[in-house]
């Protein structure tokens, strides 16, 4: 009784999704005849590109902070990224990961300037900031944010490297991608040309980024002595290597703390068989010791 | 325990005499996962993810509630004390890429722990019970993981709880008013937040509870074995102690290798990266999908994309991703060949091997891809096996197949002949 119950039950799904199965080919057929792929080929579809190869210091299981460049990432940031970008879920005091002492992490707060009250008056006010403050947003909140900007809000970048695919080398392709929009994508998507206001860059999703190339020439930003030239590739790396310590300023620690428990594991797990091979031995089949007991 | 041969606990010192006596817990676990419990002397690896699944469980819990100590279920900080979490407190990214890794893991091992049932039909009679169980303990994780996915309250927190809400608006008449009760508003809020890490909270111990149920059940009839020839004497049989607990500690050993390698090296492999996004209702994601473990029965929910004479598309979808789980619960009665191994069937094996295993393959990589052709049509054919499979195949291959023949006993497996029992082993 179950069994035809079951039976009856399974055919009607089977039939059921098999029906829309032939729906989608009768809808997929034009398509796939017309263009040779199961999609409507886009603009989008077309001139997307992945992210460009990049490597950092901190790239891989044995990856580890190059705290030089951490700091000319983190001058890029403050002098150029700031301006629109806020990057809420890092305080100063994190600074002083990078290889700056309590003082100087003191005074470059300080720099900055920071939403606060007026221990006067009681009004809101701006203050220099202290170590414990987090980097402040360049707006007041997100209807400014959005007016100043076209309508498009900036992301915070805190998080940035680990919320796109692609990472840190995504966001070293947005800096260096930008580029006037090819003549082969208007001759093939005519109503696909770049809105005005937008700026062209294949390495984002949908091809016209609201941002306007904050890199733009070199030297924007001066390095200090002993660093290398600040080119617009440099730039961008740095300030890449940067995002991606302040996505997650516990990375190389988490390698650190990997490596002797993954060899604490091994020791152990080599331990586990032998006492296994040891406990079984006695009675596993084509072992000589195992012959060797069942005549005691 | 149902063997006569089963050793008995000897409490060997005045404390054990005093608690043997008075709470005779040690009795308990030397009966459960101890000398007192014979378990058959042939299981394969395949028998070790029963004990990985209780071990994660309680990695689960115990990470758990130590992120509790530092989460707040509030719309406003969620997503932020999770960085907070990661960020500022001791080893706080130690316990959450634990946490979110030991979901994944505890899911790898549990969905290698059912197949492995299919496999050798662990599910027939006389282990109908410990089955029926499993499936529920199945079905509680999944609830506890997706309301534990939505806590960080990043992008695909919120728009997942949006959409798995939203299956129960697929309901007709009443379907509407139960989403909005489900969430507690029209979207997931504060008020959805609050409930879900309150049952997120409480689930792993009603799990914990169903475990213990699973586990009893079990010692009723004891371990199946890759032969699916029962036990017949003491010489098939061993103490699970040393022999078992000697061969899950290295298989433990390797589980957490594994894991490991993820929680250090690859932590965010196995999400999504919008979900370091906060949570906006006003942006939705360009692809909506659940977490990884999902996927199967996701691309079943997105295959019905065409009303079924008076049944919307969406209902269907629906009932169909509801009972390809729900459907395990009649197993027991659905495949009836006496024959419980999958090594002695050869038709079963063929319908497994080049049947159910591809298709879950094809589901499950469908289930992660955007809703679009091919995915679509691909899933649409998988779906359309999943279910004859189970309720077609299973229950007429048995009337067909000549099953080959099968071992005299475990120890003719093992041995090749039928010797009496090694003595002092």
């Amino acid at each position: 009784m179950i069994r035809l119950f079951g039976i009856s039950i399974g055919l009607v799904f089977a039939v059921a999704v098999l029906w829309a199965f032939a729906n989608g080919v009768v809808s997929v057929a034009p398509v796939v005849s017309q263009y040779g792929s199961f999609t409507e080929p886009t603009a989008e579809t077309v001139f997307h590109r992945h992210p460009k190869e990049l490597h950092l210091q901190s790239d891989g299981p044995l990856g580890t902070w190059d705290y030089a460049q951490l700091q000319r990432g983190y001058q890029v940031y403050k002098e150029v990224c700031s301006a629109c970008h806020s990057m809420k879920f890092l305080a100063f005091r994190d600074l002083e990961q990078l290889g700056y002492s309590p003082a100087q992490v003191k005074a470059e707060a300080a720099t900055w300037q920071v939403p606060g009250v007026n221990p006067d008056t009681g009004e809101a006010d701006m203050r220099p900031g202290t170590p414990i403050d987090s980097f402040p947003s360049p707006y007041p909140n997100k209807i400014a944010a959005a007016a100043a900007n076209n309508n498009a809000v900036p992301p915070d970048l805190s998080l940035i490297t680990k919320a796109r695919h692609g990472g840190a080398s995504y966001v070293y392709s947005l800096l260096t991608g930008f580029q006037p929009q090819p003549a082969a994508l208007l001759k093939e998507f005519p109503d696909a040309k770049t809105p005005p206001g937008l700026h062209y860059n294949p390495y984002f999703a949908n091809l016209n980024l609201a941002m306007a190339p904050p890199l733009t020439a070199e030297g924007q930003v001066a390095y200090g002595p002993g660093n290398p030239k600040p080119t617009i590739n440099q730039m961008a790396t740095d300030v890449a290597a940067f995002l991606t310590w302040t996505a997650e300023p516990k990375l190389q620690k988490r390698h650190q703390t990997g490596w002797p428990v993954l060899g604490f594991l091994l020791l152990a797990t080599i331990l586990a068989y032998l006492a296994k091979q040891q406990i079984w031995a006695a009675i596993k089949p084509k072992k000589t010791a195992a012959t060797g007991s069942s005549d005691a | 325990m149902s063997f006569p041969w089963a050793r008995e606990y000897q409490p060997t010192n005045g404390l054990m005499k005093f608690l043997d006596e008075k709470l005779p817990l040690p009795r308990l676990v030397y009966g459960a996962i101890g000398a007192g419990y014979p378990v058959p002397r042939n299981l394969s690896y395949m028998w070790n993810f029963g004990v990985l699944a209780g071990f994660c469980l309680v990695l689960q819990i115990v990470t758990g509630v130590v992120l509790a100590m530092h989460y707040a279920p509030n719309a406003l900080v969620a997503f932020g004390t999770t960085e907070h979490i990661m960020r500022d407190v001791n080893w706080g990214w130690l316990m959450r890429y634990a946490h979110a890794n030991g979901a994944s893991f505890f899911f790898i091992v549990v969905y290698l722990h059912i197949f492995r049932g299919f496999f050798y039909s662990s599910y027939k009679a006389p282990r109908e019970m410990i089955w029926l169980l499993g499936v529920v303990i199945f079905l509680l994780m999944m609830a506890t993981a997706f309301m534990g996915y939505v806590l960080p309250w990043g992008q695909m927190s919120f728009w997942g709880a949006k959409v798995i809400t939203g299956l129960f608006s697929a309901i007709p008449v009443v379907g509407e008013p139960i989403q909005v009760w489900l969430l507690g508003g029209f979207a997931p809020d504060d008020a959805a937040l609050n409930r879900f890490f309150s049952l997120h909270f409480l689930l792993p111990f009603v799990i914990a509870g169903v475990v213990i149920l699973h586990i009893w059940a079990l010692h009723i009839p004891g371990s199946s074995n890759p032969t699916g020839v029962e036990i017949k004497d003491e010489s098939d049989t061993v103490p699970f102690h040393p022999y078992y607990t000697a061969k899950d500690g290295f298989g433990l050993g390797v589980f957490l290798i594994a894991y490991c390698v993820m929680v250090f090296f690859l932590p965010n492999y196995l999400g999504h990266p919008d979900n370091y996004i906060e949570a906006n209702p006003l942006a939705t994601p360009a692809h909506i999908v659940p977490e990884w473990y999902f996927w199967p029965f996701y691309a079943i929910l997105r295959s019905f994309t065409v009303d079924f004479f008076f049944v919307p598309a969406k209902l269907m979808g629906v009932l169909a991703m509801f009972s390809a789980i729900l459907m395990w619960f009649f197993l027991p009665w659905l495949d009836r060949s006496p024959v419980r191994s999958g090594h002695y069937r050869p038709l079963f094996r063929k319908f497994f091997w080049f049947g159910l295993i591809p298709t879950m393959a094809v589901l499950f990589y469908c289930g992660g891809a955007p809703a679009i052709e091919p995915y679509v049509m691909l899933s649409q054919l998988a779906t359309a096996y999943y279910f004859l499979h189970f309720l077609v195949v299973l229950p007429l291959v048995s009337s067909f197949e000549k099953p080959e023949p099968l071992p005299f006993s475990i120890t003719e497996s093992v041995l090749g002949s039928d010797k009496p029992a090694l003595s002092g082993e």
